[in-house]
């Protein structure tokens, strides 16, 4: 059971959060002049990494804030954790992954 | 009986405790502090159980977590359990064992044929046979499933409960033997926040077994108890016993189930039979020891051939003999100590059988100078004896060929104690994704480098001396301290100090030499509980399955309830010695969770008994309740479904209700419907974006029906929501969609939109809601709510104002799910049983009628108005509905562009339509498909299904709702509903609405 | 853990004598040292017509039906480890095709009735046990998504029956049908072809029949790339070398995106931990197999006496193979709540797999991007049941490059154009 930094609150047991799948993954800003090809990546074409991935939290039983993770999904050590929004820290995903 | 195998004195029992149990209904007697074997082996019992397999009589091998086969099943009726290992039962007063897999009896059992057939049922052999005729698998099952299993499932509910606990620590500590207690006083010493955790009823490990031995140069019993006494007055220290830390998992969480009243002869009522501890620690010292290993020789099985430790155990701690002809076989000089022990108990050790040329080492030259008598370089080829072992084969083994010569002695014995070498205990270690290493010396797998915060030490980490065991114990807990961040304590620097024996020299012989071909005479067993020999391992490899895994599934070594803690090294170096390979080549088997068996109770712990899933009422449950509801679940929520009177059927309720919302006044309990309160000055822009149609221009006051998507462009809920204030809504969603959708609202406001100004709060559990209806509706309220304008003009439909109604404040909003001219009371949750008590009382000259769910259902059907989740599946869009009208073609949604892909444009898609059965009697079953032809069989192509389907009393008739294959452009054709009864329905399609298409009842 | 393949083990090629009764006595006469292997262990050719990537269920099906139906026997199949070690070996071996969407009914249903000759067509017993399936209805929601899917179920020749609560207590009278009153069971559909089978043998039955055939087996083979030229496939690279390959089916489950990845294009899915666990075993109590899919519950009992039961899936991405103890937790405690006796039943082991998950819950049998090049994965929680018509539609679609009727609308462009197979969007509860 993974425990989780959320950068609001600390360190939490990963029953308190809820998944939401890669982050960094931005909805077009004119849907209408977007083919339909990229539509469907945007909704759901997904990098499913195995390794070091980016991936977004909500701490639902919490503070009900969206955040980053930076996890390893073979060894699912948690690398980093940051806001919605910002930018991924720099990692040294060679070594990591 | 007497207990003729208990020795005068000696032992850790408690003999002031005489203790009366039974046994495959004979009584015998035994002493607190035993283990049901220790006090089985005290009557002279040795013959406890059946194998899996072949039936074979067998006895108690082990005295601790590692017993394949004393597995007995404990107590009766619905606290009975099967499959527990006589080896870790604490003796109580009045217990109730039986044997288990064996009938009529466990001396004479019918399943033992199948000993007899062994040569034609070799692994594997189910997959090459029942084939034939193939019908007839069901049949051979039949018979292969009632052979199989083992214990019987306990008959009827658990009378017992569960608990659960969360606990974080600095160190844990797993094991209480001499290198884990050393690691506790250690770490606690350092200020750490310890639990040790020790699966046994009592501390000390491996030091229980033992006699004569002294640390810090006190006897060990002494020094336990001082570390015992340390360890307690340390607060910060917790000790957990009868606590077994059965997996490592991720994040260095351990879970751990605490047997806490399983030993009590009387068992508190209030406390729970286990308890699931869920631990966080910040660092892991394993100290879990090491499992002695039997010898892989020909009829190795047999009842009174035991592991040389147990027998040792079995002398030490319960003061047991465990016969009175022993013969020791071993491959290491460990095997002596027990030899040694059992001769000092007064056992006639007979020979010491060592496969060694050269016997040497400590215990070897003690045993010499007491003269014993020494076999060296002589395996042991063969046994006899039915239920007890009887006699024992020995062959000297030939160095050059490394085969066993022809028999040179035959020795009478009724023990046979074999040690075989050691296996450190790395389950845990491995769980925690830690690689193990073999060590050639030690002929075992140790830990290699740890993943998590783990520190191995003592036996578990290939030290088997007890100096090594306490100093690395020492270690460990000092460094997991200081790494858990914790200063170094004031008597740190000292580990313990004690004699270093282990049990090295061995010459390792994963198989032992026999006299005969490799799979003759008899079976060298390597998995005593799923019955695979030697021979087994070698047909798997012969036959091509050469992965370790595909060998133990083939011949399921090491899948039995021990998981092959006995045997799984020994079948990993057949395996690597028949293919001519290293072991590190072969590799071993994933250790799975849990270490031994746990209870599935402790996983439901106290949610049980109708606590899996909470239960949600409104604050108006009480009155449905006293009138008699039919409850339906919604989600989480309990809503009333129909109110009967007395000798009322359901149909009755349902037509009553109806009509009464139609001709009268009807009132319903809405309080369900998820409510969302909006505040900010860009929700009205936020709502555009989440909902299908334009928001910009609703009035204060006023309200407006959404249809939400997601992005694939499919329905996912729907509801009125209503602006309060100038940048204040208050928006309601579906009874079962209240949580996602305020997640969704979230997530886009964080994610996606994170300028925006909105502030989205559920206000669901603060507001009760309370649902008037009827041409009743407008008089009642205007009594109840004299302040209230109630025109037309000021209040007209799909508007809201704030009031008080019978006292109360309320909001009031005239929205309708029925068709019918209707208020939505909003009120405080605390006030919601009195608005409700007000109104009844009030609307009684009005014959005010409780409507349940399925009541509403009929009067919206009746109105062509969907509900999300039956009309729709998460694959029907806004259009397949016939809901054009409310999807903006402005302005960008949530699920807008999904709208205008290929597939989403087929005139094909499944539509909204009603349907109208010949018969108006009939009523469409729910789910029924339907189809354009009616074909002699299936398959048959089908265009659509019915969602809904009602009685309508007011239509006076029967009617549907469905989802058809272009089902707008079918209005007025025919359409047929195949029954599973073999009928069908003829349809018509019609329009959804089939009542007032104007709206006119919405009007005064 | 490796097992690299040595000399000696797997070099020569044996006729396959049939595996019968006979041949099990006539072997125990010569204490069973006659036995040929089950399937080869060569070294990869330089070449091959096709290769399949992946020595599960589904890759060694489609390899077997690719030499069987279309003659392909010029091919292999490369594996990672070991065959049948992953989802294959992993899963809770339930086998039924009471889909409520027909093109999901067509494929799961072909493979239903592959099933009911496997053990003979392959000449190895995969145990297929049609023990019956039981979906339980938890609330009138349910029971209506239940009646619509047995009707759908009757009309595409699916076999389905609606069993009250009165039939379920007959069929299955240890489970409780109140449940004290939180998850009461309203009723169930039940296939009563439905069940079953060994899993593992369902691996090395295919691999010993598509061996026997020709097919090379070639396993400690991981795939470290493809080359593809002017957009078609023209060989894999392997840690056993380059191979030549005109055509490659990719089959590995979990790790399908990082084979799609190594091809240069994305997947619509998502590599979930699933967890597993058995009972220790006991004497028969329980002879068919219940779902309960509002808990997340799934149990049946093995012939070894095991209570096997299946869980959801943890909510993140993990290549772990190991799957989370709060979802141990919900699963048990559904299971306890259906059948209070057996709270006091222990678990034995428990263990988990990478499950890839679609957005529909539906798979991907389908050409890809890269000529010469297909895909067959999004088998998510459900793939075993499959494994046959997986296989042999397949086959068809690397043979033929082109879709079988069965698999055409499991295509990976449907997410482009809108036409996605919903099998788990029914499930939602409102009004």
């Amino acid at each position: 059971m993974l425990v989780i930094p959320c950068p609001h609150c600390g360190p939490r047991g990963e029953i308190e959060f809820s998944y939401g799948g890669q982050a960094h993954i931005a909805r077009p800003k004119d849907p209408e002049k977007v083919s339909d090809a990229e539509w469907a990546d945007y909704v759901f074409l997904r990098d499913n990494t195995k390794g070091v991935f980016l991936e977004r939290w909500c701490h639902v039983h919490g503070c009900r804030r969206w955040f980053n993770v930076a996890r390893n999904t073979v060894t699912y050590e948690i690398l980093a954790a940051y806001d919605a929004g910002a930018k991924p820290p720099k990692l040294d995903y060679e070594t990591q992954v | 009986m007497t207990q003729s195998f208990r020795l005068p004195e000696g032992g850790l029992i408690d003999r002031d405790r005489r203790l009366g149990f039974r046994f495959d209904g004979r009584d015998y007697m035994g002493y607190a502090g035993d283990t049901l074997a220790a006090a089985l082996l005290a009557n002279g019992v040795h013959l406890v159980g059946r194998s899996f397999k072949y039936h074979r009589t067998r006895g108690i091998l082990s005295a601790g977590a590692e017993e394949p086969n004393a597995l007995i099943q404990l107590g009766e009726g619905a606290r009975s359990e099967p499959n527990l290992r006589a080896t870790q039962i604490e003796l109580i007063d009045g217990l109730e064992a039986r044997s288990q897999n064996r009938w009529p009896s466990l001396s004479f059992d019918i399943g033992a044929f199948n000993n007899a057939l062994s040569r034609v049922l070799p692994s594997g052999f189910y997959y090459k046979t029942f084939m034939w005729p193939a019908s007839f698998w069901m049949k051979y099952e039949y018979v292969i499933r009632h052979a199989a299993g083992l214990g019987e499932a306990p008959r009827g509910r658990d009378p017992d409960h569960y608990d659960k606990t969360f606990a974080h620590c600095d160190v844990l500590v797993v094991g209480g033997g001499p290198a884990g207690l050393a690691a506790a006083l250690a770490a606690g010493r350092a200020g750490a926040r310890v639990i040790l955790a020790e699966q046994d009823s009592d501390l000390g490990g491996s030091l229980l077994g033992t006699n004569g031995t002294t640390i810090d140069g006190q006897p060990a019993a002494q020094w336990i108890a001082a570390a015992r006494a340390e360890l307690a007055a340390m607060d910060q220290v917790t000790v957990l016993t009868r606590t077994l830390a059965y997996g490592y998992f991720d994040h260095n969480f351990i879970a751990m189930v605490e047997r806490v009243t399983d030993h009590l002869g009387e068992k508190p009522g209030h406390l729970p039979r286990q308890r699931l501890w869920k631990l966080r620690a910040k660092q892991v010292v394993l100290a879990t020891g090491a499992i002695e290993r039997p010898l892989v020789f020909a009829d190795n099985d047999r009842p009174g051939i035991m592991l040389a430790d147990a027998c040792r155990t079995y002398v030490n701690r319960y003061a047991v003999r465990s016969g009175n002809k022993a013969v020791v076989f071993t491959n290491n000089d460990g095997g002596y100590t027990a030899a040694l022990d059992m001769a000092a108990a007064g056992v006639n050790v007979r020979a010491v059988v060592d496969l060694r040329a050269n016997p040497e080492g400590p215990a070897t030259e003690r045993a010499e100078a007491q003269g014993l008598h020494i076999m060296p370089g002589s395996a042991v080829v063969g046994t006899s004896g039915e239920k007890r072992v009887k006699q024992v084969r020995v062959g000297r083994v030939d160095p050059g060929s490394g085969r066993a010569l022809a028999v040179s002695e035959t020795l009478d014995c009724d023990i046979l104690a074999m040690s075989g070498g050691w296996s450190p205990a790395l389950h845990l270690f491995s769980q925690s994704r830690g690689k193990v290493v073999f060590d050639e010396a030690l002929g075992a797998f140790v830990p290699g480098d740890p993943a998590q915060g783990a520190h191995s030490a003592g036996a578990c980490n290939g030290a088997f001396g007890l100096a090594d065991c306490l100093a690395q114990g020492h270690a460990a807990g000092r460094d997991a301290a200081k790494d858990a961040g914790c200063k170094p304590g004031r008597d740190g620097a000292r580990a313990p100090e004690a004699e270093n024996h282990g049990f090295l020299p061995a010459q390792w012989a994963w198989e032992v030499p026999s006299d005969k071909p490799p799979g003759r005479g008899g079976k060298a067993f390597v998995d005593f509980q799923n019955d695979v020999t030697a021979n087994d391992l070698r047909l798997a490899l012969r036959e091509g399955y050469h992965s370790i895994e595909h060998v133990k599934r083939y011949t399921t070594t090491g899948m039995g309830t021990d998981q092959g803690k006995t045997s799984n090294v020994n079948a990993i170096g057949i395996v690597a010695k028949t293919m001519g390979r290293e072991i590190p080549e072969v590799g071993v088997t994933t250790f799975r969770p849990p270490y031994t068996p746990v209870t599935f109770g402790i996983f439901a712990g106290r949610d049980v008994d109708g606590l899996l899933d909470p239960v949600r009422k409104t604050p108006i449950h009480s009155w449905h309740e006293q009138a008699g509801a039919a409850f339906e679940d919604v989600g989480q929520w309990k809503r009333p479904w129909y109110f009967p009177k007395p000798g009322e059927t359901m149909h009755q309720a349902v037509n009553r209700e109806v009509k009464a919302a139609r001709d009268s006044l009807g009132i319903m309990d809405a309080t369900t419907l998820g409510k969302i309160d909006i505040q900010g000055k860009d929700t009205a822009e936020f709502l555009n974006r989440v909902y299908t149609n334009a928001w910009s221009k609703l009035a204060v006051g006023r309200c407006r029906y959404g249809l939400m998507l997601n992005e694939a462009g499919m329905v996912i809920d729907d509801g009125v929501t209503a602006r309060l204030g100038e940048n204040h809504y208050l928006m309601t969603t579906t009874t079962g969609n209240a949580a996602p959708v305020l997640a969704q609202l979230e997530e886009f406001l964080q994610t996606e939109w994170p300028d925006m100004e909105v502030f989205v709060t559920s206000v669901t559990e603060q507001f009760a809601t309370v649902t008037i209806a009827g041409p009743n509706a407008k008089p009642l309220l205007r009594e109840l709510a004299a302040d209230l304008d109630l025109s037309t003009e000021a209040l007209p439909h799909m508007a809201i104002a704030p009031g008080r109604v019978a006292g109360i404040d309320a909001r009031i909003a005239r929205i309708s799910f029925t068709g019918e001219m209707s208020y939505e009371i909003n009120v405080p949750a605390s006030c919601g049983l009195a608005l409700w008590h007000a109104l009844m009382t009030a609307g009684a000259k009005y014959d005010i009628t409780p409507y349940g769910t399925e009541a509403m259902h009929v009067l919206r059907a009746e109105k062509g108005f969907i509900i999300v989740g039956q009309e729709t599946d998460g694959s029907v869009t806004p259009i397949d509905l016939g809901m054009d009208w409310i999807v903006s073609k402005k302005k960008d949604f949530i699920g807008k562009r999904a709208l205008s892909r290929p597939d989403m444009l087929k005139p094909d898609r499944k539509q909204l339509v009603g349907l109208l059965s010949e018969n108006p009697e009939e009523v469409l079953p729910e789910g029924a498909q339907l189809v354009e032809r009616v074909l002699p069989k299936p398959p048959m192509p089908m265009i659509g299904h019915v969602s809904s389907s009602y009685h309508s009393p007011n239509l006076g008739r029967s009617i549907a709702l469905a989802m058809i294959k272009g089902g707008q452009a079918r209005m007025g054709q025919t359409v047929l509903a195949p029954l599973a009864d073999g009928t069908t329905v003829t349809c018509k399609v019609v329009s959804p609405v089939f009542l007032d298409p104007e709206g006119t009842r919405l009007n005064d | 853990m490796t097992c690299p393949e040595k000399e000696g083990w797997g070099t020569a090629f044996e006729m396959m004598p049939r595996y019968s009764i006979f041949s099990l006595i006539r072997n125990a006469l010569s204490y069973h040292e006659g036995w040929p292997r089950a399937w080869r262990s060569p070294e990869p050719k330089s070449s091959y017509d096709a290769i399949i990537v992946g020595g599960g269920g589904h890759g060694l099906a489609t390899a077997y039906y690719l030499a069987k139906n279309h003659g392909m026997t010029n091919i292999a199949v490369v594996e990672r480890g070991w065959i049948g070690g992953g989802n294959t070996g992993r899963n809770t071996t339930i086998v039924r095709s009471n889909y409520l969407w027909d093109e999901s009914a067509a494929l799961y249903e072909h493979a239903l009735k592959l099933w009911e000759g496997l053990s003979q067509d392959l000449n190895f017993n995969v145990m297929f046990s049609q023990r019956g399936v039981l979906n339980l209805a938890h609330n009138q929601h349910d029971l209506r998504e239940l009646s619509r899917r047995i009707n759908a179920n009757r009309l595409n020749g699916v076999d389905s029956e609606f069993l009250s609560p009165q039939e379920i207590k007959a069929l299955v009278p240890i489970m409780d049908l109140r449940a004290n009153g939180r998850y009461p069971v309203l009723g169930a559909s039940i296939q009563r072809r439905g069940g079953t089978a060994r899993h593992d043998a369902v691996a090395w039955g295919y691999a010993r029949a598509a061996d026997a055939l020709g097919v090379d087996i070639i396993q400690q083979c991981p795939v470290t790339g493809f080359q593809v030229e002017d957009g078609q496939v023209r060989a894999v690279e392997t840690a056993k070398g380059t191979i030549q390959a005109r055509k490659v089916g990719i089959v590995t489950a979990g790790h399908s995106s990082v084979m799609a990845g190594m091809a240069g294009f994305r997947l619509p899915v998502q590599s979930l931990p699933l967890q597993a666990l058995v009972s220790e075993p006991i004497k028969p109590v329980l002879d068919t197999v219940i779902m309960s899919g509002a808990v997340h519950a799934y149990v049946s009992q093995s012939d070894k006496g095991e209570l096997v039961i299946g869980a959801g899936v943890d909510s993140y991405i993990g290549y772990g193979q190991r799957g989370s103890l709060p979802v141990t937790e919900q699963t048990l405690g559904a299971i306890c709540e259906l059948f209070p006796m057996f709270r006091r039943m222990r678990m034995l082991r428990q263990w988990g797999g990478i499950v890839d998950v679609c957005p529909d819950a539906s798979p991907i049998l389908s050409k890809t991007p890269v000529g010469g090049m297909y895909i067959n994965c999004g088998w998510g929680t459900g793939g075993f049941k499959a494994t046959p018509g997986s296989g042999w539609a397949f086959a068809h679609t690397v043979a033929k490059d082109e879709p079988h009727p069965l698999n055409a609308a499991f295509s990976l462009d449907r997410f482009r154009t809108g036409y996605l197979i919903d099998e788990h969007g029914a499930a939602a509860v409102a009004h």
